[in-house]
Parts: C-alpha cells; structure tokens; sequence
C-alpha cells in the first residue's frame, strides 16, 4: 500500500488537471469492480453491483496548488491559489507543473519580519533568465502543485497532497478488500475539484442519486503542541464525523459506523471539525437529500507540502468501511 | 429544603427584608432574643450556661443583583450594579425585578446585525438595558427608580451532591447558622446576619460596635479554585474536598490559636478541609477583628463554583462537612485548647 | 383547538438543536394529529403534514424550520467540556447560560469561565472566546467520561418566561415561532375552502446547510413555496428609524428573493381583511428556507412571511402571541384565495 500511496502523492493533480491521477487509479481499481466510467467533469466512477442500498463513497483526487498569472520582463512568475493552497506554508517550497518542470516561490522583500505573507508579493522563480525564456515553457495560465517526496517513517508517512490521495488509497485498498462481496450497491467515486467548491462532488451525486454516501478525506489532529484545542490524536484509530465547518453528519449513518466499528473491533475516534469540510457536504444537498456521513483520516500539517498520517488510522479506516460495506443497511 | 429556599430569596444590599423576614420565622423558637439594627443586621441571642466567652456567628443576607436607575421612554431601564457582578455574565440574561418579581431581559444585538469592530467588544454597562416587553414608558405601573432586580435563577439539583443556584455566597452561610442554633451551648452565643457585606462590609462595621464578643467565626460562600489553569498553581479549594479555611485574605489574618484550634478538631474527628488561596477577597471579618477592642476570628466557608454570576454550583457534601466542623468547633470552644 | 400560550412554551423549552430535531417534532406530530392532518417523514428527517384535495389545482408548499442553534462537546479538559457552536451565535452571549448536554442521558451545566479577578485588567474588558468558556456539569472526570462523549450536542436550557403585552422571552423562538404559526395556519385553514394539495414541511437543518428545504422543495416540486421565519424587530438599541416592530404583525418581505405578484397580492389580502402586516426590504438573499425553495428544479415563485422577534439567537429571544395568530389567519386566507392565474406573470406588475 505504501507503493501506491507514494505514487499517488508524488504525481501531479491540481483542481482541474486529475488526469493523471484518475489513470493510476483506474489502473489499480479495474480488476475488483464490476464497471469503470468517467463523467462529464472527469469524476471517475467505479461500480460494483449489487441488489442493496446505493452506498457512494467520495474521495478526492485533486489536490491544492496555483496557476500562474503574469511573467515579468526578467522571468519571475506571478501566480493565484487554487483551492487553500496557504502562502505561509508555501515561502521557499518547491512546485511542480505538468510538463515537470520545477520551481521555487520567492517573496518581495518585507517591511519587517512581522509582516504578512500575501500571495501578492509572491513569485515562482523557474531559474529562466527573461520573460521570453519563462513564457516559453511556463506560459500564463499553466497549473502547479508542491513537488515533494514522500517519506516513509514506519508507522506513519509524511507526503503531499495526503489530503485526499490517502482517501483515494483507502477507497482502492477497500475495493482489493471486498473482491465485490458487498451487500450495498456500491459506487467508488474518485471525485475532481474538491478544493475549489466540491464541485465533482455535486455533479457525481446528481448523476448516482445515492441511499447513502460517505466522504473519505483528512481530519486534522489536537495532538501536537500547543494545538487548537481537538480531540483526534494520530494512531487512535479511524475518524467517525460528527461535524465539520460545512454539514452536520447524519446520526443514523454516525450511529451505524460506530456500530460496525465496535462490533469488527476496529479502533475509531469521534470528529468534530471546526475548520473545513468534505464532498459529503455537497452530496448530501442533493435533490431530495442524502443521508451522509464521512470517515476520516487524521492527519497533521494539512494543507502544506508534507502532510504526516499514520498507518494503522488508514488500515483502520479500510476496514471500517469494508465491513460497512457487507452489513445490510 | 433550607439551602434552596435561602437561595430562591431575593435580597440584594440594602433590599435583604425577604430574607431577613424568612430568617426570623426559621430561628425564632431556637433563640432568646431577636432584634434588628437600624441597617437591617438581624442579631440573635442564645442565652448559655456560663457568661463567658461571647461568641458570635456570622454571615451575610445580602447577595449581588442590580438597581433600576432610569426608565426610558420606550419603557425599557437603565440599570446599576449592586456589589461586584462581572458586565460580561450580565448579557442576555433573565431578571425578576421589584417587590412583584417582574420579569425582564437584560438585551443584546443580534450577531447577524454586528460589525467586526462590535463582534470583539463588550458594549459599555450604562448601554445595557432591561426589557420587560413594554411599549413605552406608559406601560410600566408596578416597578419604578430604586426597585432591585435579580437574577432569575431557581434552585436545582444537577445530580446527588452538586447543586446550582444563585447567591450561595452567602445563603449558604445563613442556612448553616440556621443549622447551628439548633443545638445547645454552654456559653452565649450571637448569631448575626449582616446586611450590605457586599458593597464594604457595612453591616459589620455595626456589629462590631454593638456586640462586645471574645470570638467571631465567619460563615462564608468562597470562590473555588478549581477551575482549568494555564499555570502551575493549587487550584484550591476544591469543590467536595471539604470546608475552607481562611489563612489570610485581603480583610485579615484569621487569628492563629483559633485557627489551630479548627484545624486540630477536624484531624481529630476526621473531618476533610481545605485552605483559601491567600489575599483573594474579603469578609465581614476583616470589620469584625478590629471593631471596640478587638476580636478573635476565623472563617470557615464553603466552596462554591462562579460565584457572583446568575449560576453558582456546590456540593451538599460540603456543606454536610462545614456543618459538622463549625458544630465541633463550638461546642469544644472553651476545651480544645483554644484559648 | 390550539391552546397558543402552552404550545409556544412547549416548542420554545424543547431540546432540537440542528440534526436533532425529534424533540420538537415529536410535539408537531401531536398536534397534527388532533388536526386530523396526515404525517410523514423523509429521509434526512423532514416533518410533513400534508392535506390532498379530490381535485386539486395544484401544490403548495409552506416551510419552517424546527432546528435550533445550539453546542457540541469537542474536547474533555479533566472534569469540564470544552465545545463549539452549531449554528450562528454570538460568544458574548454564553458566559453564564444554563445547558444541558445530551449524553448517554442528558446532564444539566453551566457555561463558565475563570474568575474574572483571575484576568489582567485589560483582558476583564474583553469577552471571553469560546476556547476560553467550558461547559461544568457537576461530575467528575471519570464520572463525566463514563456518560459523555465528543460530537454530543448541548442545547440551552431555559424556561419560558412571560413579560408584559402577552409577550414571550425564551430560547429557540427562533423558530419555534414559525412552527407554532405553521401550526396554527392549518387550524385556520379549516374555516376556508381552497382546492391545492398543501404541504407543511417543518424543515431541518436550516441553521446549518438548509439541507431540509432544499430537500423537501426537490421531493414534493411544489407549484409555490411559502417559508415562515423569524426576523429582527426594533430593540432599544436599534436605529430609531428601524421599520419592523414586534406585534405589530407578520413582516412580508420584497426583493429579489421573493415572487413579486404573489408578495403583491398577499399584501392585497392583508389589506383587504384587515390583518395588521409590515414590510421588509431584502436587498439579496433572505438568508432563510426560501433561499433554497426558490432556485429547487424548475423555480419556484417563493414568499417569505416572518416573525418579528428580539434578541435573536440569544435565550431571551422575544415574541408577541399576537404575531402568530395573524401570520396564521393571513397565510390561511391568502390560500384560499390564490389562483394558478396568479402564478402566471406578475399580474400586480405596475
């Protein structure tokens, strides 16, 4: 599994250019579901039939980044966020385009050190001596991500874009689980831009009009020091979501997780969010209303180029949903 | 039940009839004599065998609550503190006002309708306002300027030790002494019920020049401790951890041999207690010590949680404690090596 | 017949903070089966009564929401809760609120704080932030642990108080409010005939998502959408010019969000039947139900009639009997006078 998540999290996927993380997906996914189809915005959708409840699964495949603005006369780029991509996080760290080529983020010279970072006083600096060398392989309106290794630290991982390539693994490592032993009707739903609006969220659910849904993504953790204060702590087991910034979790579907996980033995943690929300939120507005929920993956560092999760949460998580999967709901 | 009556009472400085009159109908077959003074102190006498020591128990009638200070055309009120209440526990909070206990709301703007600026700040006290669902001014008959007004809190058990009230600090007091005078003493004993402790100790002042006493044990409600800390410090005193002594606080230092004396008859008879963080508040002792010639005094007092707000939390274990303490303490007064 | 004055103390002190909503719902089911009034409920927990017609002309919908603003438990600090909002409320409001927390069985607390002699002076001018409040219940640690958990939800708890003017002062009004207007609106409607299939959805999660009106909206495509809420009436520290008063009526609102020939004709009703009404401009979006019910399938021509009501999102939110009454006999003659010719165009366009 470390394989795949590493290759999953080193790859580019910005909103809006998922391609290539859709390909590595659909590759991994195809052998254990019963049909593979991509929709109009490019949510990749894998089915395994079933005579039960429609049950969605969503997890996102892009991930934060920029897109570039304007070049000026000595090759420095001007760029804009996609999604929550976090100027303090960003100062000196390394991004990557889709051509592969890589950059570095600068900043203008600041007053004093208390200033804030703005993204409007940020560059990337792609080492082009001029304007004419930078349009050339760079030009405006070109998408990037973080371009950063992953490292495997035993039990736990530190990578980009974690958020949510750990959720596209758990969704894979679900499918590999289950060899298409489900009771619900099943719709594996590796969703696009997310970041900017869960929009593939929105469009999928209309097409699926599922009985349930989960959102499988990042929960953050109260466990570092002098954290906000939250109580899921790395390593305590899969997050069940009571509430986040954007919906409350539908108790029956709380209640039902928490059951298969107290009954399987598997370790789980009660989340309450603050600050950010899933694709459930959108799919759970959707025409006549979705029963939702979400089982998350507790995660430090959110949002920056070395997101940290710890293994035995992510198995858990597997699990969780796996047996969720077989019970009759 | 005594504590939750005591506590249902209104009586805030210079307004305590409700309680004084209450008090006086509990104690009056259990004492000798009764009178009030001209600030409203309720003074009880138990004759005792002996002359000597006089002794004196205390505790104060008055808790914190508001005046009225002006009525608006549009019939709403402006409003004064009585005694130290924090502005920021005032806000949308329910009070009962006047004789007839009329009820009004303390208002405040809906977020919806705040600027950034005024999401972050208190509005200033003299802005705040009691609604007492009036269209103007011509509807108000039954409350006028002067009237009190409290806060709206009933008495209530939250699970078998831990109760939630208003004015523990000092019903509790009160209700122990009522306890006290049910029994019998070899000596004569002063059980006085201050007015006005709370806006300087006032009623004690008179207290002190009428009663000539050798003792004075203080009865208190006293703020806990045990609330959550950024720092290292004892979160003393805790709330079921038993009856708080006072070392010292910003009125007095309790007097040492009478302070031994409790501390020995609580080892001795098993009895849990507990220190009052030092200089933190003031009591009717601070008066009492240094009144005519002097007076040797202690207080001993409950511990209560948000003291000073609409909603004060204690435990009946500790009261049972206290009562049980402040009993032995004066019944082995003369033995116990006090003097 | 409703007894008013109960049924508002009721809705007003029951528990039903946003996804938790049985409490109160179960109130509603009450009184609309002594209505005689079919109940149903969807899948994200919508309340429905609905009457059908033999031959109908169509369906209305009428919407309110029955959630409320309210707390959830986030974290344990030794033996107190610390929590988060659910829902849009002010953090001045909480130091000193009486709760209770709904765990393996409800407990009662308080919202406290340190001692205020325990802050440097210049914090004790500044409101405490919600990190700063805890939420005591009398227990102790392990006690407390036994019986709550993260993600339990806390609602005010506050008794109903009555003031002068037949006035009401108590949490949730917001928007119990609406509930009891709802309810009396069907009562009503049983002195007038009409021909439409109607639809009273008491919604959920408005104050979150709008979950439930865009849900129910979608399910039951109704031809007109009615939301009933609340909304802010004069205080004494208002602008002395504000134009919404409490009791002096239903509050009809105009804008964008609103269908204007059916908010014409609904104010020719008013008019012509004498029911004392105000109106309310809404530049935008009303930020209720009927922001979701206009824009579900199709579009749906949307009213807004509101509550005028003080100290909103606070637990001394404050009405007058008097408005829920009028918004009732209002919103019942309104349809059964309306014709699907009023749907057509904005026949009262000037």
């Amino acid at each position: 599994m470390k394989k795949l998540i590493k290759k999953l999290t080193e790859t580019f996927g910005p909103s809006g250019y998922e391609n290539q993380i859709r390909n590595i997906i659909k590759k991994e996914i195809r052998g254990y579901v019963d049909s593979l189809k991509v929709d109009r915005l490019g949510n990749l959708i894998a089915h395994i039939k079933s005579k039960g409840k429609k049950v969605m699964l969503a997890a996102h495949m892009d991930e934060i980044g920029i897109v570039t603005s304007y070049i000026d006369k000595n090759g420095f780029i001007r760029f804009s966020n996609v999604g929550g991509f976090f100027p303090i996080h960003s100062l000196t760290a390394r991004i990557m385009f889709e051509n592969g080529r890589v950059g570095v983020i600068g900043e203008e010279q600041r007053n004093s050190m208390k200033d804030p970072l703005e993204i409007s006083k940020m560059y990337i600096d792609i080492g082009a001596r001029n304007k004419k060398e930078a349009e050339k392989i760079i030009p405006v309106g070109t998408f990037g991500c973080y371009e950063r290794k992953f490292e495997d630290l035993g039990k736990r991982i530190i990578a980009k874009s974690l958020d949510d390539r750990i959720g596209c693994t758990v969704l894979i490592e679900v499918a590999k689980l289950v060899r298409k032993k489900v009771a619900a009707d099943t719709y594996f739903v590796f969703t696009v831009q997310e970041e900017i609006g869960l929009k593939g969220a929105k469009t999928s659910a209309f097409g699926i009009n599922p009985d349930i849904a989960l959102s499988i993504d990042v929960t953050g953790t109260g466990d570092t020091p002098k954290a906000r204060k939250m109580a899921i702590k790395l390593g305590n087991g899969a997050a069940i979501k009571i509430k986040d910034r954007g919906m409350i979790s539908n108790p029956s579907v709380v209640n039902s997780l928490i059951k298969t996980a107290k009954k399987n033995n598997i370790p789980y943690q009660l989340e309450v969010l603050e600050m950010g929300t899933t694709d459930a939120t959108a799919i759970q507005l959707t025409m006549e209303g979705v029963p939702s929920g979400a089982v998350s993956i507790p995660s430090r560092y959110i949002h920056s180029s070395s997101e940290m999760v710890d293994i035995d949460d992510v198995n858990a998580a597997i699990r969780l949903i796996s047996k969720f999967l077989k019970t009759s709901l | 039940m005594l504590l939750e009556e005591l506590s249902n009472l209104d009586g805030a400085s210079g307004d305590e009839g409700e309680v004084r009159e209450y008090l006086t109908h509990k104690i009056s077959k259990f004492v000798d004599n009764i009178e009030t003074d001209p600030i409203g102190n309720l003074i009880c006498f138990k004759r005792g065998k002996k002359k000597r020591p006089t002794v004196v128990i205390a505790a104060h009638m008055d808790e914190v609550a508001f005046m009225i200070t002006s009525i608006k055309k549009d019939g709403t009120f402006r409003f004064a503190k009585v005694g130290g209440i924090d502005t920021r526990v005032t806000l949308s909070k329910t009070l009962r006002i006047g004789r007839k206990k009329i009820k009004g709301v303390v208002g405040v703007k809906p977020i919806h309708l705040q600027t950034e600026e005024t999401k972050d700040t208190i509005p200033k006290f003299k802005e705040f306002y009691i609604d007492v669902g009036a269209t103007s001014d011509k509807d108000i008959k039954d409350i006028q300027i002067g009237d009190y007004a409290y806060f709206d809190t009933l008495y209530e058990k939250f699970n078998k030790n831990i109760v939630k009230g208003k004015a523990f600090d000092d019903r509790v007091g009160c209700s122990l002494i009522v306890d006290i005078l049910k029994e019998q003493f070899d000596y004569p004993l002063y059980a006085v019920f201050t007015t006005q402790e709370e806006i300087g100790l006032r009623g004690a002042i008179v207290i002190g020049n009428r009663i000539k006493a050798d003792y004075a044990i203080i009865l208190e409600g006293t703020g806990a401790g045990d609330f959550p800390r950024k720092d290292d410090l004892p979160k003393s005193p805790y709330l079921n951890k038993g009856p708080t002594l006072t070392i010292k606080d910003r009125s007095m230092i309790a007097d040492r041999k009478l302070l031994d004396g409790i501390i020995k008859i609580a080892k001795r008879e098993g009895i849990p207690y507990q220190f009052k963080q030092p200089s933190i508040g003031g009591t009717d002792a601070g008066r009492i010590q240094i009144s005519q010639g002097g007076v040797r005094c202690a207080v001993i007092a409950v511990p209560a949680r948000y003291i000073h707000s609409p909603v004060s939390l204690m435990s009946i274990k500790d009261y049972k404690n206290t009562l049980k303490l402040t009993l032995s303490v004066l019944k082995n007064l003369t033995k116990a090596g006090i003097k | 017949m409703i007894d008013l004055e109960n049924l508002i103390k009721n809705l007003s002190e029951a528990s039903g903070v946003s996804a938790k909503e049985k409490t109160p719902k179960d109130i509603v089911k009450q009184e609309l089966s002594k209505m005689q009034i079919e109940v149903k409920e969807d899948r994200v927990g919508n309340l429905i009564g609905f009457e059908k017609q033999k031959r109908n002309i169509g369906k209305i919908m009428i919407a309110t929401h029955i959630d409320e603003i309210g707390l959830m438990v986030t974290n344990f600090d030794e033996n107190l809760l610390r929590f988060t909002t659910v829902g849009g409320i002010d953090k001045k409001i909480l130091l000193g609120q009486e709760v209770t927390v709904y765990g393996s069985k409800p407990l009662k607390g308080v919202i406290g704080s340190i001692p205020p002699h325990f802050q440097p002076k210049e914090k004790q001018k500044e409101p405490f932030t919600i990190d700063d409040l805890f939420i005591d219940v009398g227990l102790s640690e392990k006690e407390l642990k036994r019986t709550v958990k993260v993600g339990d939800f806390i609602s005010f708890s506050k008794k109903c108080v009555k003031l002068l003017n037949n006035r009401y002062s108590g949490k949730s009004f917001d928007n119990r409010v609406g509930v009891a207007a709802l309810l009396y609106t069907f009562q009503e409607m049983k002195h007038f005939k009409h021909n439409w299939d109607i639809y009273g959805v008491f919604t959920v999660q408005e104050e979150i998502t709008g979950l439930g009106a865009s849900s129910a909206t979608y399910s039951i495509s109704p031809d007109v959408g009615i939301a009933i809420d609340a909304t802010f009436g004069k205080q004494s520290d208002f602008p002395p010019d504000y134009s919404v008063e409490i009791d002096k009526g239903p509050v009809i609102a105009v804008g964008p969000n609103i269908h204007t020939g059916l908010r014409k004709y609904i104010v020719k009703i008013a008019k012509e039947y004498e029911i004392p009404f105000q109106l309310e401009a809404e530049p935008g979006l009303t930020g209720t139900d009927a922001a979701e019910i206009q824009v579900s399938r199709l579009g749906v021509p949307t009213l807004l009639i509101s509550i005028p009501l003080l100290y909103m999102h606070t637990p001394i939110e404050t009405i007058s009997i008097a408005d829920i009454k009028r918004t009732g006999r209002l919103i019942a003659i309104f349809l059964s006078k309306l014709t699907r010719e009023l749907l057509k165009g904005d026949k009262y366009a000037t």
